[in-house]
């Protein structure tokens, strides 16, 4: 993800605060492996943040530099420091903010803005964007402890974005054709709780779905059931290592640095070696653990585990 | 579509069937409440605030000791990302370290390497008020459960294993000045909460949450209403603001099912004339029935407070022989620098002395009720008195060695000049009264000092320069640990106090240390600056 650092040179620490101090609420935040748990959007604002290289992995692909087209317009870096009051005075070009919206957020958020491996943003009411300020915020540093990124975009750029990203919420809910309830005793019946977390119950394998149905659409989470390894989340890394007594441990990796790594075993339980103690480390991008509900479910029954996963939506609530 | 639907009910039984096969027992439990109760038999661990119960915070790992600590040296640091005053006292489960970092945050680290395994970052609303800083002392660990208090009076419940949140519960609206800072206390099926905010006119309590559900189960307010007794020791409607917060962690003892816990200062806090009376339970000791939250007992070591010195200290239990009796004992070395001794099953007073510097009190009398010294009363022309309102001891911890005997306490010695100032109660604004000038010309003064625990006669001292805030501990290894706000971290010759091994972490330590083994090696902890750093001997 070019640009996920690069959004945030210039982010001063009031307007960070302003950030974390806006709502209430809280998240165990996903780690960043092997750069710590640091927040993303800070890393270059402080220099007692670790901000050790991410590509330290063997077998993980190395980071690229910033793309053409984030070049040209990490030139307009210094805008940022423009208050968000003048931001606001700026000419607002709908065109402008769907074309952008496309390229720069389409990827994720779905070209239509109705989600995919993003969250939904089709919606009247979006749960992080509480209002004008909080949307372009988010547009610029992204989301710490997310997979959200900031983005170097010039003020208007991001104003023409967050009124694009406001229309999005007049479009018509995306239909669910299954039936939340049956999806419930679905999932229920099925071993996903081995793995995933609903309410804090279940195995801690997998991604907790509390919030599931806010952070990814209909379309993404049916691909998950249906070929998993299609749609392996940002960070997500299943591993095979040998210790030096021969022993081998599959796991997902829970943190890594230069001389150790930390793992969780299929069961759940956590592991923690230093380098040298393990005569193999294999990365195994792009696997999971789990395995594909294709055959295992009827098209009806997956529209109704579909539709359950998609009214969680956190808090508790449905 | 009847028989679609029968169909897909009878795989759905036979997959349900195999599932319950198949599902390992999920959500096993870490820390039940038995390791809690039993603490003491496994030292390599620290399941709770003061290490176990009855909050001695004594350890009887004795691999590093009074001959080879010289040679103690630091194994990892995590460096916290707040600049707030870094207070916690980490609990250490199962290989690994539960602490919490200012704001209202938790994280979870590898205890071999020290690096994180989850973080609960918590956003918080504007506007939250706190005294002295956004700052938190710590988690409880209760079965697979970690919670944590927050600034803006939450308690919240996050799972062990990964930092989800399993639950979050308003204690009380942060809006009005409430706050949690504290590290909340797990009993067998209860988390207990005190709450901060004496200086926002708040009307204190002591809360028990559901740790399944987080369904308050009790609240103990300890400033009673109308028609509860004690209510008129509150002039007029003052009751409402009265403070009297819990913020700092008590003790238990389980034999008595007793819980103890300090309470703070009355409020405003250096306006004595618009709270007439004793304002009940304001600086106080009270002893609760766990199960209900009903009193048991009190005792007011400050009737009708006008310095500002919270007893929101922690209780230390122990049992002794005093005049030829066994007794059950509860000793409180008091923020206003008086050293108390009560039996924990009456509440009745046995002994108070000073163990610092102070002019408040001209004495205590037979009931251990203060003789109050007039002319420290704050004043328009401004009054001196010793302590200060940050207190001879404050929230801090000392340690008691059943090794040597003795009760270990930093001490802090400064006053304060106290100018009379108005205070109008405005809705989570300070209400507090008067304005604290420096004593000029003074040089405040810090102490680690070694107390008789029977008597409060002192044994030893160290000088530490400074005042200190930081919180201590005693092992089995002969040793006492303490940190200076000078930055060092040091052991001390728990016998005689001679100073055996001293490291610049480089920052002032606010902090309690901990014990505990790592795959069979002893490690000290402590939190200094910004960082947590943990030492131990050389492999």
């Amino acid at each position: 993800m070019p640009g996920q650092r690069s959004g945030s040179v210039i982010a001063t620490p009031s307007a960070m605060r302003a950030i974390r101090h806006r709502g209430r609420g809280g998240q165990a935040v996903a780690l960043r492996p092997s750069a710590g748990i640091i927040e993303p959007s800070r890393a270059f604002m402080s220099p007692r943040l670790d901000t050790a290289p991410l590509d330290v992995v063997p077998g993980r692909r190395p980071r690229a530099g910033l793309r053409p087209q984030w070049r040209v317009i990490a030139v307009c870096a210094l805008c940022f420091a423009l208050s968000a009051s003048v931001i606001s005075a700026q000419t607002i070009d709908l065109e402008q903010g769907k074309r952008l919206f496309e390229s720069q957020c389409g990827s994720c958020h779905g070209p239509l803005g109705n989600g995919g491996k993003g969250a939904n943003l089709a919606q009247p009411r979006l749960r992080r964007a509480t209002d004008d300020q909080a949307l372009s915020n988010i547009i610029r540093r992204g989301i710490s402890g997310t997979e959200m990124p900031g983005s170097p975009l010039t003020p208007s750029q991001v104003s023409s974005i967050a009124a694009y990203v406001k229309t999005l919420g007049r479009v018509a809910p995306e239909g669910i054709p299954g039936d939340r309830g049956r999806g419930e005793t679905l999932y229920a019946g099925l071993d996903c709780a081995r793995c995933h977390t609903v309410g804090g119950r279940g195995g801690i394998v997998g991604p907790g779905l509390d919030d599931i149905g806010v952070r990814r659409s209909a379309a993404h989470l049916r691909e998950a059931l249906l070929s998993p390894e299609a749609s392996v989340p940002g960070g997500f890394l299943q591993l095979r290592v040998v210790t030096r007594g021969g022993g081998v441990l599959t796991g997902i990796r829970v943190n890594e640095d230069a001389f150790s790594i930390q793992l969780r075993d299929l069961s759940g339980r956590l592991h923690s070696f230093w380098k040298d103690e393990l005569d193999l480390i294999e990365p195994q991008w792009r696997r999971s653990p789990m395995t594909s509900y294709e055959s295992r479910l009827t098209a009806e029954q997956t529209d109704d585990l579909v539709a359950y996963l998609v009214a969680l939506k956190g808090d508790g609530s449905e | 579509m009847r028989n679609t639907a029968a169909t897909r009910l009878l795989r759905l039984v036979l997959v349900a069937g195999l599932a319950t096969l198949s599902v390992p027992a999920l959500g096993v439990a870490q820390v039940p409440y038995e390791r809690i109760l039993d603490a003491a038999s496994e030292p390599g661990n620290w399941l709770t605030y003061s290490g176990t119960y009855g909050a001695q915070r004594y350890s009887t790992l004795d691999q590093i000791d009074r001959d080879n600590v010289g040679r103690l040296q630091p194994a990892w640091i995590y460096q916290a990302r707040s600049l707030q005053k870094f207070e916690v006292s980490p609990l250490v489960v199962d290989g690994v370290m539960y602490i919490t970092e200012a704001p209202s945050d938790a994280t979870a680290l590898d205890l071999r390497t020290g690096r994180p395994i989850w973080s609960y970052r918590r956003s918080l609303p504007q506007g939250i008020v706190t005294c002295c800083g956004q700052v938190n002392r710590g988690v409880a660990l209760l079965d697979d459960q970690v919670f944590i208090g927050t600034v803006d009076a939450h308690l919240v419940a996050l799972d062990a294993r990964t930092g989800r949140v399993r639950w979050d519960v308003e204690v009380a609206d942060y809006t009005l000045g409430y706050s949690v800072t504290v590290a909340p206390l797990a009993l067998k099926d209860k988390i207990i909460v005190g709450i901060s905010g004496g200086e926002y006119g708040i009307r204190g309590f002591l809360d028990a949450y559901d740790p399944t559900t987080g369904e308050r189960l009790w609240r103990f307010w300890t400033v009673p209403g109308p028609g509860e007794p004690g209510h008129d020791t509150w002039s007029g409607d003052s009751w409402e603001r009265g403070g009297a917060p819990t913020w700092v962690t008590g003790a238990y003892d389980p034999e008595l099912d007793l819980l103890y816990w300090g309470t703070g200062n009355p409020g405003p806090d250096f306006i004595g004339d618009v709270r007439e009376g004793d304002n009940l339970y304001s600086e106080s000791l009270i002893a609760l029935d766990p199960e209900t939250g009903a009193l048991r007992w009190h005792f007011q070591f400050l009737p009708h407070d006008i310095h500002d010195y919270d007893s929101t200290q922690v209780p230390v239990l122990l049992d002794a022989e005093l005049d030829g009796d066994p007794r059950k004992l509860v000793v409180f070395p008091n923020r206003n620098g008086f050293y108390y001794v009560l039996d924990r099953v009456t509440g009745e007073f046995l002994v108070g002395r000073p163990f610092a510097k102070q002019t408040w009190a001209l004495g205590l009398d037979d009931d251990g009720r203060p003789i109050e010294n007039p002319e420290t009363i704050p004043s328009i022309d401004g009054a001196v008195v010793y302590p200060d309102d940050d207190g001879a001891a404050n929230w801090f911890s000392p340690t008691y060695s059943p090794q040597t005997n003795l009760i270990y306490q930093n001490v802090r010695e400064k006053g304060g000049v106290y100018y009379l100032a108005d205070a109008t109660y405005e809705p989570g604004k300070i209400y507090m009264g008067a304005s604290r000038r420096v004593v000029a010309g003074e040089d405040p003064k810090g102490f680690l000092r070694a107390l008789n625990p029977l008597t409060g006669d002192l044994v030893w001292e160290i000088a530490v320069h400074a005042p200190p805030w930081a919180g201590l501990m005693s092992t089995a290894g002969g040793l006492v640990f303490s940190g200076t706000m000078e930055g060092y971290f040091f052991a001390a010759d728990a016998r005689t106090g001679d100073v055996l091994w001293r490291f610049q972490t480089g920052g002032a330590v606010y902090a309690n240390p901990i014990t505990y083994l790592s795959e069979g090696r002893q490690f000290v902890a402590i939190a200094a600056g910004n960082s947590l750093v943990t030492f131990a001997l050389p492999e």
